[in-house]
Protein backbone atom coordinates (compact mmCIF):
# COMPACT_ATOMS: atom_id res chain seq x y z
CA UNK A 1 0.00 0.00 0.00
CA UNK A 2 2.71 2.36 0.78
CA UNK A 3 4.08 1.46 -2.71
CA UNK A 4 1.31 2.85 -4.92
CA UNK A 5 1.29 5.83 -2.76
CA UNK A 6 4.76 6.51 -2.38
CA UNK A 7 4.98 6.08 -6.32
CA UNK A 8 2.00 7.53 -7.47
CA UNK A 9 2.94 10.84 -5.23
CA UNK A 10 6.21 10.81 -6.35
CA UNK A 11 4.94 10.74 -10.04
CA UNK A 12 2.81 13.86 -9.28
CA UNK A 13 5.33 15.26 -7.73
CA UNK A 14 7.73 14.99 -10.92
CA UNK A 15 4.86 16.26 -13.19
CA UNK A 16 2.52 18.08 -11.45
CA UNK A 17 -0.11 17.04 -14.19
CA UNK A 18 -2.98 16.61 -11.84
CA UNK A 19 -2.42 19.14 -9.68
CA UNK A 20 -1.68 22.14 -12.15
CA UNK A 21 -4.86 21.46 -13.83
CA UNK A 22 -7.04 20.73 -10.32
CA UNK A 23 -5.65 24.37 -8.85
CA UNK A 24 -5.56 26.32 -12.29
CA UNK A 25 -9.47 24.73 -13.04
CA UNK A 26 -10.52 25.30 -9.37
CA UNK A 27 -9.05 29.32 -9.54
CA UNK A 28 -10.95 29.75 -13.10
CA UNK A 29 -14.21 28.54 -11.25
CA UNK A 30 -13.88 30.84 -8.34
CA UNK A 31 -13.46 33.50 -11.01
CA UNK A 32 -16.07 32.75 -13.46
CA UNK A 33 -18.60 32.19 -10.31
CA UNK A 34 -17.80 35.51 -8.69
CA UNK A 35 -18.65 37.22 -12.04
CA UNK A 36 -21.78 35.50 -11.41
CA UNK A 37 -22.51 37.64 -8.38
CA UNK A 38 -22.53 41.27 -7.98
CA UNK A 39 -19.13 42.15 -5.85
CA UNK A 40 -21.54 44.95 -3.81
CA UNK A 41 -24.25 43.01 -3.70
CA UNK A 42 -25.25 41.29 -0.28
CA UNK A 43 -26.01 38.06 -2.27
CA UNK A 44 -22.76 37.66 -2.55
CA UNK A 45 -21.57 36.71 0.59
CA UNK A 46 -24.30 34.02 1.00
CA UNK A 47 -23.44 32.89 -2.05
CA UNK A 48 -19.85 32.51 -0.92
CA UNK A 49 -19.83 28.82 0.60
CA UNK A 50 -21.34 27.64 -2.47
CA UNK A 51 -18.98 29.19 -4.67
CA UNK A 52 -16.27 27.80 -2.84
CA UNK A 53 -17.36 24.15 -2.84
CA UNK A 54 -18.13 24.19 -5.99
CA UNK A 55 -15.11 25.39 -7.27
CA UNK A 56 -13.78 22.14 -4.90
CA UNK A 57 -16.19 19.50 -6.20
CA UNK A 58 -15.92 20.42 -9.81
CA UNK A 59 -11.74 20.85 -10.46
CA UNK A 60 -11.62 17.72 -7.68
CA UNK A 61 -14.25 15.57 -9.98
CA UNK A 62 -11.85 15.84 -12.97
CA UNK A 63 -8.44 16.07 -10.89
CA UNK A 64 -9.16 12.59 -9.61
CA UNK A 65 -9.97 10.71 -13.13
CA UNK A 66 -6.60 12.04 -13.87
CA UNK A 67 -5.03 9.73 -11.34
CA UNK A 68 -6.84 6.26 -12.56
CA UNK A 69 -6.53 7.20 -16.10
CA UNK A 70 -2.45 7.67 -15.82
CA UNK A 71 -2.82 3.64 -15.07
CA UNK A 72 -4.29 3.27 -17.91
CA UNK A 73 -1.37 4.15 -20.13
CA UNK A 74 0.78 1.17 -21.18
CA UNK A 75 -1.59 -0.57 -19.48
CA UNK A 76 -0.24 -0.02 -15.71
CA UNK A 77 -3.35 -0.93 -14.45
CA UNK A 78 -2.97 -4.52 -15.24
CA UNK A 79 0.53 -4.55 -13.90
CA UNK A 80 -1.01 -3.13 -10.69
CA UNK A 81 -4.15 -5.43 -10.51
CA UNK A 82 -1.80 -8.71 -11.07
CA UNK A 83 0.30 -7.28 -7.66
CA UNK A 84 -0.01 -9.66 -4.66
CA UNK A 85 -2.30 -7.50 -2.95
CA UNK A 86 -6.14 -7.08 -1.58
CA UNK A 87 -7.89 -5.02 -4.32
CA UNK A 88 -9.28 -3.30 -1.13
CA UNK A 89 -6.15 -2.43 -0.14
CA UNK A 90 -5.54 -0.68 -3.73
CA UNK A 91 -8.41 0.98 -3.09
CA UNK A 92 -7.55 2.43 0.16
CA UNK A 93 -3.83 3.99 -1.48
CA UNK A 94 -5.55 5.34 -4.21
CA UNK A 95 -8.02 7.08 -1.69
CA UNK A 96 -5.53 8.29 0.15
CA UNK A 97 -3.13 9.42 -2.67
CA UNK A 98 -6.36 11.57 -4.04
CA UNK A 99 -7.24 12.63 -0.42
CA UNK A 100 -3.61 14.27 -0.17
CA UNK A 101 -3.55 16.02 -3.97
CA UNK A 102 -6.97 17.18 -2.77
CA UNK A 103 -6.06 18.42 -0.12
CA UNK A 104 -2.75 20.22 -1.20
CA UNK A 105 -5.02 21.89 -4.24
CA UNK A 106 -7.50 22.96 -1.23
CA UNK A 107 -4.34 24.04 0.36
CA UNK A 108 -4.08 26.63 -2.59
CA UNK A 109 -7.55 27.25 -3.04
CA UNK A 110 -8.76 28.30 -0.10
CA UNK A 111 -6.37 31.13 0.31
CA UNK A 112 -7.41 32.54 -2.89
CA UNK A 113 -11.33 32.30 -1.96
CA UNK A 114 -10.42 34.36 1.36
CA UNK A 115 -8.75 36.59 -0.96
CA UNK A 116 -11.57 37.18 -3.31
CA UNK A 117 -13.86 37.39 -1.31
CA UNK A 118 -12.02 40.08 1.33
CA UNK A 119 -12.35 37.56 4.43
CA UNK A 120 -10.19 37.86 7.62
CA UNK A 121 -7.33 35.56 6.48
CA UNK A 122 -6.37 33.38 10.06
CA UNK A 123 -9.63 33.39 11.37
CA UNK A 124 -11.06 32.00 7.99
CA UNK A 125 -8.59 29.36 7.94
CA UNK A 126 -9.05 28.35 11.91
CA UNK A 127 -13.03 28.07 10.81
CA UNK A 128 -12.69 25.90 7.71
CA UNK A 129 -9.93 23.09 8.97
CA UNK A 130 -13.23 22.06 11.01
CA UNK A 131 -14.74 21.17 8.16
CA UNK A 132 -12.47 21.12 4.53
CA UNK A 133 -10.87 17.73 5.44
CA UNK A 134 -13.79 16.09 6.94
CA UNK A 135 -15.48 16.14 3.80
CA UNK A 136 -12.47 15.91 1.87
CA UNK A 137 -12.03 12.40 2.66
CA UNK A 138 -15.77 11.12 1.95
CA UNK A 139 -15.21 13.13 -1.41
CA UNK A 140 -12.11 11.23 -2.30
CA UNK A 141 -13.66 7.77 -1.35
CA UNK A 142 -16.88 8.07 -3.17
CA UNK A 143 -14.61 9.50 -6.29
CA UNK A 144 -12.10 6.83 -6.12
CA UNK A 145 -14.66 3.68 -6.28
CA UNK A 146 -16.39 5.69 -9.40
CA UNK A 147 -13.75 7.18 -11.03
CA UNK A 148 -12.77 2.96 -11.02
CA UNK A 149 -16.13 2.48 -12.14
CA UNK A 150 -16.75 5.27 -15.14
CA UNK A 151 -13.03 3.78 -16.56
CA UNK A 152 -14.65 0.96 -17.54
CA UNK A 153 -17.13 3.11 -19.66
CA UNK A 154 -17.14 4.91 -23.25
CA UNK A 155 -18.28 8.23 -21.72
CA UNK A 156 -15.57 8.27 -18.83
CA UNK A 157 -14.95 11.82 -17.87
CA UNK A 158 -18.79 12.51 -18.43
CA UNK A 159 -20.06 9.38 -16.62
CA UNK A 160 -18.07 10.10 -12.97
CA UNK A 161 -20.30 13.37 -11.91
CA UNK A 162 -23.08 11.93 -13.10
CA UNK A 163 -22.72 8.79 -10.99
CA UNK A 164 -20.89 10.50 -8.35
CA UNK A 165 -22.83 14.18 -7.68
CA UNK A 166 -26.33 13.04 -7.08
CA UNK A 167 -24.71 10.32 -4.41
CA UNK A 168 -23.09 12.57 -2.40
CA UNK A 169 -25.70 15.37 -1.96
CA UNK A 170 -25.98 14.87 1.58
CA UNK A 171 -21.50 15.48 1.97
CA UNK A 172 -22.11 18.71 -0.33
CA UNK A 173 -24.66 19.67 1.37
CA UNK A 174 -23.44 19.20 4.75
CA UNK A 175 -20.33 21.18 3.45
CA UNK A 176 -22.08 24.23 2.39
CA UNK A 177 -24.05 24.46 5.14
CA UNK A 178 -21.29 23.54 7.96
CA UNK A 179 -19.20 26.28 6.05
CA UNK A 180 -21.40 29.04 5.55
CA UNK A 181 -22.31 28.67 9.55
CA UNK A 182 -18.53 28.72 10.13
CA UNK A 183 -17.58 31.39 8.14
CA UNK A 184 -20.67 33.83 10.17
CA UNK A 185 -18.81 33.04 12.72
CA UNK A 186 -21.45 31.41 14.70
CA UNK A 187 -20.82 27.88 17.09
CA UNK A 188 -19.92 25.04 15.90
CA UNK A 189 -22.57 23.17 18.25
CA UNK A 190 -25.39 24.54 15.66
CA UNK A 191 -23.77 22.40 12.89
CA UNK A 192 -22.73 19.34 15.29
CA UNK A 193 -25.30 17.08 13.29
CA UNK A 194 -23.93 18.11 9.71
CA UNK A 195 -20.41 17.06 11.12
CA UNK A 196 -22.53 13.70 12.28
CA UNK A 197 -23.59 13.41 8.97
CA UNK A 198 -20.48 13.60 7.27
CA UNK A 199 -18.78 11.92 9.39
CA UNK A 200 -20.94 8.66 8.32
CA UNK A 201 -20.88 9.47 4.57
CA UNK A 202 -16.97 9.13 4.69
CA UNK A 203 -17.14 5.58 6.93
CA UNK A 204 -19.77 4.23 5.06
CA UNK A 205 -18.18 5.36 1.43
CA UNK A 206 -14.81 4.00 2.51
CA UNK A 207 -16.37 0.49 3.56
CA UNK A 208 -18.54 0.40 0.42
CA UNK A 209 -15.58 1.35 -1.73
CA UNK A 210 -12.90 -0.99 0.00
CA UNK A 211 -15.54 -3.87 -0.33
CA UNK A 212 -16.46 -3.59 -3.81
CA UNK A 213 -13.60 -2.12 -5.51
CA UNK A 214 -12.39 -5.40 -6.54
CA UNK A 215 -15.81 -5.44 -8.57
CA UNK A 216 -15.35 -3.03 -10.53
CA UNK A 217 -11.84 -3.23 -11.61
CA UNK A 218 -12.13 -6.96 -12.15
CA UNK A 219 -11.59 -8.11 -15.90
CA UNK B 1 -40.46 -10.53 -3.55
CA UNK B 2 -39.79 -12.23 -6.59
CA UNK B 3 -37.64 -15.09 -6.42
CA UNK B 4 -35.48 -15.40 -9.81
CA UNK B 5 -37.09 -18.76 -10.68
CA UNK B 6 -40.56 -17.31 -10.06
CA UNK B 7 -40.17 -14.25 -12.34
CA UNK B 8 -38.29 -16.72 -15.07
CA UNK B 9 -39.82 -17.08 -18.30
CA UNK B 10 -41.44 -20.20 -17.23
CA UNK B 11 -44.61 -19.62 -19.83
CA UNK B 12 -46.96 -20.16 -17.54
CA UNK B 13 -50.04 -19.68 -19.86
CA UNK B 14 -52.59 -19.42 -16.75
CA UNK B 15 -50.55 -16.76 -15.72
CA UNK B 16 -50.19 -15.18 -18.67
CA UNK B 17 -53.44 -14.81 -18.97
CA UNK B 18 -54.33 -14.31 -15.43
CA UNK B 19 -51.74 -11.33 -14.75
CA UNK B 20 -52.95 -9.02 -17.68
CA UNK B 21 -56.15 -9.38 -16.67
CA UNK B 22 -56.59 -8.34 -13.22
CA UNK B 23 -54.15 -5.26 -14.08
CA UNK B 24 -56.97 -4.30 -16.43
CA UNK B 25 -59.89 -5.03 -14.91
CA UNK B 26 -58.15 -3.06 -11.65
CA UNK B 27 -57.06 -0.07 -13.47
CA UNK B 28 -60.50 -0.21 -14.96
CA UNK B 29 -62.26 -0.20 -11.93
CA UNK B 30 -59.75 2.56 -10.16
CA UNK B 31 -60.30 4.95 -13.29
CA UNK B 32 -64.17 4.40 -12.66
CA UNK B 33 -63.63 5.45 -9.22
CA UNK B 34 -61.12 8.30 -9.57
CA UNK B 35 -63.43 9.97 -12.29
CA UNK B 36 -66.99 8.94 -11.62
CA UNK B 37 -67.66 7.91 -8.07
CA UNK B 38 -65.79 9.94 -5.72
CA UNK B 39 -67.09 13.37 -5.05
CA UNK B 40 -64.96 16.71 -5.39
CA UNK B 41 -62.81 17.80 -2.64
CA UNK B 42 -64.03 20.42 -0.73
CA UNK B 43 -61.19 22.71 -1.28
CA UNK B 44 -59.35 21.64 -4.13
CA UNK B 45 -62.31 20.41 -6.33
CA UNK B 46 -61.27 18.35 -8.96
CA UNK B 47 -58.20 18.95 -9.45
CA UNK B 48 -57.60 16.61 -6.30
CA UNK B 49 -58.14 13.72 -7.94
CA UNK B 50 -54.70 13.64 -9.66
CA UNK B 51 -54.41 12.52 -6.41
CA UNK B 52 -55.04 9.06 -6.09
CA UNK B 53 -52.71 8.16 -9.22
CA UNK B 54 -50.31 10.36 -7.80
CA UNK B 55 -49.87 9.06 -4.47
CA UNK B 56 -50.13 5.56 -6.45
CA UNK B 57 -46.62 6.13 -8.12
CA UNK B 58 -44.52 6.30 -5.12
CA UNK B 59 -44.95 2.76 -3.61
CA UNK B 60 -43.75 0.87 -6.71
CA UNK B 61 -41.12 3.28 -7.01
CA UNK B 62 -39.15 2.92 -3.54
CA UNK B 63 -40.66 -1.02 -4.03
CA UNK B 64 -38.52 -0.91 -7.35
CA UNK B 65 -35.56 0.79 -5.70
CA UNK B 66 -35.75 -1.11 -2.99
CA UNK B 67 -35.33 -4.38 -5.15
CA UNK B 68 -32.74 -2.68 -7.72
CA UNK B 69 -30.63 -2.71 -4.41
CA UNK B 70 -30.71 -6.15 -3.24
CA UNK B 71 -31.06 -7.54 -6.09
CA UNK B 72 -27.70 -5.56 -7.36
CA UNK B 73 -26.17 -7.26 -3.72
CA UNK B 74 -27.08 -10.53 -4.55
CA UNK B 75 -25.76 -10.18 -8.26
CA UNK B 76 -22.16 -9.15 -7.05
CA UNK B 77 -22.27 -12.03 -4.45
CA UNK B 78 -23.82 -14.76 -6.31
CA UNK B 79 -23.14 -14.05 -9.91
CA UNK B 80 -26.11 -15.18 -10.96
CA UNK B 81 -27.47 -12.97 -14.46
CA UNK B 82 -30.58 -13.56 -13.45
CA UNK B 83 -30.74 -11.18 -10.32
CA UNK B 84 -28.79 -8.76 -12.55
CA UNK B 85 -31.84 -9.25 -14.82
CA UNK B 86 -34.04 -7.83 -12.22
CA UNK B 87 -31.85 -5.28 -11.20
CA UNK B 88 -32.32 -3.64 -14.69
CA UNK B 89 -36.31 -4.46 -14.65
CA UNK B 90 -36.98 -2.74 -11.40
CA UNK B 91 -34.72 0.45 -12.07
CA UNK B 92 -36.27 0.88 -15.26
CA UNK B 93 -39.82 0.71 -13.68
CA UNK B 94 -38.60 2.71 -10.55
CA UNK B 95 -37.61 5.28 -12.90
CA UNK B 96 -40.74 5.61 -15.35
CA UNK B 97 -43.20 5.33 -12.18
CA UNK B 98 -41.04 8.24 -10.54
CA UNK B 99 -41.42 10.29 -14.12
CA UNK B 100 -44.98 10.01 -14.10
CA UNK B 101 -45.43 10.61 -10.12
CA UNK B 102 -43.02 13.94 -10.02
CA UNK B 103 -45.04 14.99 -12.88
CA UNK B 104 -48.43 14.45 -11.80
CA UNK B 105 -47.29 16.11 -8.50
CA UNK B 106 -46.14 19.06 -10.63
CA UNK B 107 -49.59 19.25 -12.21
CA UNK B 108 -51.35 19.22 -9.25
CA UNK B 109 -48.84 21.72 -7.04
CA UNK B 110 -49.15 24.20 -9.90
CA UNK B 111 -52.82 25.06 -8.87
CA UNK B 112 -52.93 24.39 -5.59
CA UNK B 113 -49.02 25.69 -4.26
CA UNK B 114 -49.59 28.07 -7.03
CA UNK B 115 -45.77 26.79 -8.29
CA UNK B 116 -44.68 24.01 -10.35
CA UNK B 117 -41.87 22.97 -7.98
CA UNK B 118 -40.85 23.94 -4.21
CA UNK B 119 -37.73 22.86 -2.41
CA UNK B 120 -39.07 20.87 -0.18
CA UNK B 121 -37.11 17.83 1.37
CA UNK B 122 -40.12 15.16 -0.27
CA UNK B 123 -39.68 16.68 -3.27
CA UNK B 124 -35.64 17.54 -3.37
CA UNK B 125 -34.84 13.76 -2.09
CA UNK B 126 -37.23 12.16 -4.93
CA UNK B 127 -35.15 14.47 -7.70
CA UNK B 128 -32.03 13.32 -6.10
CA UNK B 129 -33.45 9.55 -6.53
CA UNK B 130 -34.12 9.85 -9.79
CA UNK B 131 -30.79 11.37 -10.75
CA UNK B 132 -29.08 8.18 -9.06
CA UNK B 133 -31.07 5.99 -10.80
CA UNK B 134 -31.05 7.93 -14.79
CA UNK B 135 -27.30 7.38 -13.97
CA UNK B 136 -27.74 3.59 -13.54
CA UNK B 137 -29.13 3.16 -16.73
CA UNK B 138 -26.92 5.09 -18.36
CA UNK B 139 -23.73 3.77 -17.13
CA UNK B 140 -24.95 0.27 -17.91
CA UNK B 141 -25.78 1.41 -21.29
CA UNK B 142 -22.40 3.31 -21.61
CA UNK B 143 -20.10 0.25 -20.45
CA UNK B 144 -17.53 -0.98 -22.31
CA UNK B 145 -19.14 -4.86 -22.42
CA UNK B 146 -22.37 -5.56 -21.43
CA UNK B 147 -21.02 -8.22 -18.70
CA UNK B 148 -18.91 -5.26 -17.01
CA UNK B 149 -21.89 -2.69 -17.08
CA UNK B 150 -23.95 -5.38 -14.86
CA UNK B 151 -21.15 -5.03 -12.11
CA UNK B 152 -20.78 -1.56 -12.52
CA UNK B 153 -24.55 -0.93 -12.50
CA UNK B 154 -24.68 -3.14 -9.52
CA UNK B 155 -21.92 -1.30 -7.40
CA UNK B 156 -24.26 2.09 -8.18
CA UNK B 157 -27.35 0.07 -6.96
CA UNK B 158 -26.34 -0.98 -3.92
CA UNK B 159 -24.50 2.40 -3.13
CA UNK B 160 -27.70 3.81 -3.90
CA UNK B 161 -29.70 1.96 -1.40
CA UNK B 162 -26.91 2.37 1.19
CA UNK B 163 -26.81 6.39 0.50
CA UNK B 164 -30.64 6.58 1.00
CA UNK B 165 -31.07 7.51 4.35
CA UNK B 166 -28.18 9.77 4.47
CA UNK B 167 -29.55 12.12 1.68
CA UNK B 168 -33.15 12.30 3.50
CA UNK B 169 -31.45 13.26 6.50
CA UNK B 170 -29.42 16.35 4.42
CA UNK B 171 -32.14 17.39 2.88
CA UNK B 172 -34.55 17.33 5.47
CA UNK B 173 -32.23 19.42 7.58
CA UNK B 174 -31.37 21.02 4.65
CA UNK B 175 -34.82 22.77 4.24
CA UNK B 176 -35.42 22.21 7.87
CA UNK B 177 -33.33 25.08 9.25
CA UNK B 178 -34.21 27.17 6.58
CA UNK B 179 -38.61 27.11 6.50
CA UNK B 180 -38.34 29.67 3.47
CA UNK B 181 -41.47 27.65 1.80
CA UNK B 182 -44.36 26.88 4.05
CA UNK B 183 -45.97 24.09 2.42
CA UNK B 184 -49.17 22.60 3.53
CA UNK B 185 -48.96 18.51 4.28
CA UNK B 186 -49.55 16.79 1.48
CA UNK B 187 -53.18 15.47 1.33
CA UNK B 188 -54.05 18.03 3.51
CA UNK B 189 -57.64 17.83 3.31
CA UNK B 190 -57.22 14.32 4.90
CA UNK B 191 -59.02 12.32 2.47
CA UNK B 192 -62.20 12.55 5.13
CA UNK B 193 -64.71 10.76 3.34
CA UNK B 194 -64.28 6.85 3.20
CA UNK B 195 -65.00 6.90 -0.69
CA UNK B 196 -62.05 8.91 -0.98
CA UNK B 197 -59.89 6.14 0.79
CA UNK B 198 -61.63 3.53 -1.15
CA UNK B 199 -60.55 5.52 -4.21
CA UNK B 200 -57.01 5.35 -3.07
CA UNK B 201 -56.60 1.85 -2.01
CA UNK B 202 -57.83 0.51 -5.44
CA UNK B 203 -55.77 3.20 -7.18
CA UNK B 204 -52.57 2.24 -5.14
CA UNK B 205 -53.37 -1.71 -5.52
CA UNK B 206 -53.67 -1.27 -9.58
CA UNK B 207 -50.70 0.39 -10.16
CA UNK B 208 -49.12 -2.05 -7.77
CA UNK B 209 -50.16 -4.82 -9.87
CA UNK B 210 -49.68 -2.83 -13.13
CA UNK B 211 -45.95 -2.43 -12.29
CA UNK B 212 -45.64 -6.14 -11.07
CA UNK B 213 -46.72 -7.12 -14.13
CA UNK B 214 -44.47 -4.74 -16.20
CA UNK B 215 -41.68 -6.62 -14.16
CA UNK B 216 -42.20 -9.84 -14.83
CA UNK B 217 -42.63 -8.68 -18.45
CA UNK B 218 -39.46 -7.19 -18.81
CA UNK B 219 -37.37 -9.71 -16.59
CA UNK B 220 -38.60 -12.27 -19.31
CA UNK B 221 -37.40 -10.01 -21.88
CA UNK B 222 -34.04 -9.62 -20.25
CA UNK B 223 -34.02 -13.43 -20.25
CA UNK B 224 -34.56 -13.76 -23.98
CA UNK B 225 -32.07 -11.46 -24.65
CA UNK B 226 -29.82 -13.67 -22.96
CA UNK B 227 -30.60 -16.43 -24.81
CA UNK B 228 -30.77 -15.30 -28.61
CA UNK B 229 -27.37 -13.85 -27.80
CA UNK B 230 -26.18 -17.19 -26.36
CA UNK B 231 -27.83 -19.21 -29.48
CA UNK B 232 -26.22 -16.15 -32.08
CA UNK B 233 -23.05 -17.19 -30.62
CA UNK B 234 -23.53 -20.98 -30.65
CA UNK B 235 -24.26 -20.39 -34.43
CA UNK B 236 -21.50 -18.35 -35.47
CA UNK B 237 -18.70 -20.20 -33.57
CA UNK B 238 -19.99 -23.08 -35.23
CA UNK B 239 -20.22 -22.02 -38.58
Amino acid sequence: MLAILWKDLLVELRTKESLASLFLLGTLLLLVLSFAFDPSHPLRESAAPGILWVAIIFSGTIGINRTLLRERDNDCFSGLLLAPIDRGTVYLAKTVVNFTLLSIAELFLVPLFIFFFNLPFLETIARLVRIVPLTTVGFAAIATLFSAVSLQTRAREVMLPLVMLPLATPLFLAAVETTAVLLAGQPVDQVAHWFTLTAVFDVVFLVVGWLTFEYAVAD
Amino acid sequence: MLSPTEAMPSANPKTDVLAPAAVVLSMLTALYFVFIAVPNDAFQGPVQRIFYVHLSMWLPTFAAFGIVGVASLLFLWKKDRRWDHIATASAELGLLFCTLGLATGCIWAKPIWGTWWTWDPRLTLTLVLWMIYAAYLLLRSLATNPEQGSVLAAILGVSGVVDLYLVNRAVYWWRGIHPAVVVTKEGGSGLQDPMMRLTLILCMLAFFLLFLWLLRLRVRTAHLEDEVDRLRHEVLSAA
